[in-house]
This record gives structure tokens, sequence and C-alpha cells, in this order.
């Protein structure tokens, strides 16, 4: 690992100050810039450490919302009673991501920035040809080996997946992402690869993420996260689904579903082609297979990764009909 | 803030100071410049879980945290584990009389991880135990003695 200066932030603005100069990247819990830095992606030259910052690790919570400071851990919002209780999906995304030493270290904020694992994006000594680490230099996953990448939103840039399971989650359920006074949607802050890879959120330099906050609902109160992958624990998504799900007072009339996958697009990925198909209707078996089908539109697949267009709708169908006490 | 940081570490108990680069883990801070070396070096990318330790009761990897953010809270490694007077603790017993171990590499992480696993909570079946021991790997592949000897050290300490 290149050496670096450390620089130990006593404030947020001069967090924010420190990491708009050039080569200054802003450390929190470590489990994804050391790893890069290790591996040779991140090059900083001066590390900014927040995790002394005072006041952004809250997590509160009312009847319209939750609010989660930046610089909470994976595993406090994960264990928390009252995020447990009004958004199971949140606190299931948390639970089954990494290891329990990881949940310990990483925060929210740097959770939502996390970067693929495109094993080609992380093998620079092997691999020149990334658009994701040097624009213009070509994506060395396209006709190499696919199966942990993307089958929707993907670009002739880059096929890369996005790995992460809370912003899936924080998709579902119309979480805003709040930059000091700026905020935006959680669905807005990943941005599709298209021509610039390079660029994953709406985020400019100088700007830290301070908080999200997620609005209370029905359908957050009764939801679900589910993870298939290669092995039970400790693994990265093949397919992923947040599902919430309300009923009229019939208690088999859908009034509202979210759901949102994870594991397959190069961004969290709400797919309301499948919420609108379902609103209204009496939920059952067969209405919901078909549907689910409708994540999968516009799915381009890349060799190996095919399975995961078969997957995905099946791991939709799974959680709605576990969720709607179908199955 | 370049050049080399003078850290006082807190480890075991002890107030420690070391010099160091940036850029220098608190695994290798421990292994290299404290002579701690019952930490482990396994892949040294926060996938094995060898270099577990507990910072402030938590357990964390010492190879993605930085030594310089370990300033100021309370670390303790498998040294810092036993009874002073050498009694070892409920879970080293546990590991030994369930031969928990092969090679015994990745045997200090599993035990510090076991240790706030059981703290946890996170004990009360041995799925349970299989899922929040996952981020500790054996690859001599003794994880059912494993799960036995943690399941037997939780009881022992309900």
């Amino acid at each position: 690992m290149r050496n670096f200066s450390y620089l130990r932030a006593q404030s947020a603005d001069e967090a924010r100050t420190a990491s708009a100069l050039a080569g200054h990247m802003v450390l929190a819990g470590g489990t994804t810039l050391l790893d890069l830095a290790k591996c040779g992606i991140a090059e900083p030259e001066t590390v900014v450490d927040i995790t002394h910052l005072s006041g952004l690790d809250h997590i509160e919570i009312n009847d319209t919302m939750a609010s989660i400071g930046a610089l909470a851990r994976m595993s406090a919002v994960a264990d928390h009673p009252a995020i447990r209780a009004a958004f199971p999906a949140v606190a299931e995304s948390l639970a089954l991501a990494a290891s329990a030493q990881i949940r310990n270290m990483a925060t929210i904020g740097g959770n939502l920035l996390q970067r693929t694992r495109c094993s080609y994006f992380r093998d620079a000594a092997v691999f020149s040809a990334c658009n994701k680490r040097h624009p213009g230099s070509g994506c060395a996953a396209i006709g190499g080996v696919t199966r942990n990448h993307a089958v929707l939103g993907t670009s002739k840039a880059c096929i890369a997946s996005y790995p992460g399971d809370l912003a899936v989650a924080l998709v579902a359920f119309d979480a805003i992402v709040h930059l000091g006074d700026r905020q935006v949607p959680a669905d807005d802050f990943f941005l599709l690869p298209e021509n610039t890879p390079e660029h994953e959120h709406a985020f400019e330099r100088g700007e830290i993420i301070t908080s999200v906050t997620i609005p209370a609902s029905p359908a957050a109160r009764h939801s679900t996260y589910l993870k298939v992958r290669d092995r039970q624990s400790y693994e990265f998504a093949a397919a992923s689904a947040a599902v919430g799900l309300e009923f009229e007072p019939d208690g088999k009339t859908v009034r509202d579903i979210r759901i949102a996958l994870g594991g397959v697009a190069s961004k969290p990925w709400r797919v309301r082609t499948i919420e609108t198909a379902l609103i209204g209707k009496v939920l059952e078996p067969a209405l919901v297979r078909k549907a689910a089908l409708l994540c999968m539109e516009g799915a381009v697949d890349h060799g190996a990764n095919h399975y995961k267009i078969d997957l995905a709708p099946r791991v939709v169908t799974r959680a709605v009909l576990q969720l709607g006490g179908l199955s | 803030m370049t050049g080399t940081l003078n850290l006082k570490l807190d480890i075991n108990g002890e107030s420690r100071d070391v010099a160091v680069e940036p850029r220098v883990t608190l695994l290798d801070a421990l292994r290299e410049h404290l002579g701690l070396t019952g930490t482990k070096k396994g892949c040294d990318q926060g996938q094995c879980g060898a270099c577990t330790v507990h910072i402030d009761g938590q357990r964390v990897l010492a190879c993605l945290t930085l030594a310089a953010q370990a300033e100021g809270r309370a670390i303790t490694t498998i040294e810092g584990l036993a009874d002073p007077n050498g009694a070892l603790h409920p879970v080293q017993s546990a590991f030994l009389e369930h031969d928990a171990f092969q090679c015994g590499y990745c045997t200090p992480g599993q035990i510090m991880s076991a240790v706030a696993c059981i703290r946890e909570g996170h004990t009360k079946s041995d799925n349970e135990i299989r899922e929040y021991m996952s981020g500790n790997l054996c690859r001599c592949g003794a994880y059912s003695h494993i799960v036995a000897a943690v399941r037997e050290a939780a009881e022992a300490t309900s």
C-alpha cells in the first residue's frame, strides 16, 4: 500500500474542506478504502479520518421516519430494536451483509459508497482495461468471466454490478441521502454507468454524507430482505430482493408494494413495473409469478451471468409470497 | 501529519508508544512494531478473520484498521485474553477440549471472534453460531469442532 498522510478531522466542516482537496479521501470504517488501497485501486495522498467526529452516529426513529447518522455502524443499525420493528428489510439487509467484524467497523455512509466487486476492476495489475478506473481504457469484463456481473443497467463501457444490500432496501422505501443541507433521493444517488462509469454517485467533491432518512410506512413495517448467494453467509448476493407489502383491510388486496433488487444491476434496482402490476390486485401465486418476470425487462446477459435472469424473478416471487402469507 | 505518527495505543490494559507511518495498519503495528504476534495475518484484505481483535469490546479486523484510528480506544488481542495468573479464558479452554483447530493459524482470530459472539448473545443455536462466526475462515475445515467449542463456552458462561 502506497504511503499517505493522515488527517484526523475535528469537525464536519474541516472534513468537507479537506476532502475537496486533490488527493484527499475520506476514511470512515476503512473496510472499502483500505482494502482498495491495498489493491492499488485507491491511491489517496491524504486520508481524512472522520471516525472521531461526534454527533454523526445517531439512530433516531419516530412515527414518520428513521434518521440514521452516517457514522452509525452497520451492526448498530442491524441490531436496533426500533429499526427491526419498523423497517425489518433494512435491518435484515445489514445483518445479512459482510461479517460480524466488518459490520462492527463499516459505517452507513461508507456502506453506500462501497465500490463494485468486479474482479477486473479490483485487479489493476493484470487487467489494465477498466473504464471505472481509467476512463476510456475499455472493459475487461466484457468477454471475460461474468458470473457476478450485472444484467440490468449496464452499458458498453461497464457491466459491473452494485454489490451492496442496504441501498437496495433504502431504494425500495424511498430513503433520502443527506449531504449536509442537500438531500438526494437514494434512487437518484446511485448513477447508471452509461458512458461515465467512473461517476458512481450524485456527489460532489467536498460533500460528505451526514445521514440517511427513511420514511415510515405500513409497507416498510411489513417488509423483508431475501438474499440468495453461492454460499450461505459472508457472500455477496447472486440476486436479492427488498420487498414491502401493505394489504387493504380485506387482507388480500394489495394497497402498497415496494420491490427493489440487488446483485443483478449496476445500481440498486427499484422495480416499479411489478409494483404497478400488483397494486389493487388480489395477491395470489400465479399473478405474482407472472408479474415478477417484469423485473428482467431489458436484461442483457454476458454468458456466465445468464442465470440471474432466471433467478431474480424467483427471488422476487418467493419474497412476495412469504410476506403475503402465501408460501 | 506526514512522515511518522507517534501514537499511544491502549493494548490489553497497557499504554504502548509506537512510531509508525500513517499507512501502517493496527495488525502490522501489533506484529511488527510491538512484538504481539498472536494476532495473525491471513489474507490482509478483510476476508479471513485471522486478524480479529477487540476495539472497545467489539470484534473488528486489525488488517483494515489503521493504527492511527485505534488511538484512544481500548484494544484487546489474544495475548490479553487469559487471566494474568495464566488461567485460560473459558473459550480458549473450550477450543483445547474440543480440538477446535488443526494447524492453529486461524485460531487466535476464531477465539477473539467467539468471545465477542458469545458476549453479543449470538449463540442461541448452532446455525446462529455458524452465521455469526462466518467471518472467520478455517482452511483446515475444523468448523464442526469450532461450533462445538463455541456452544460449550457459551453454555458455560450463561
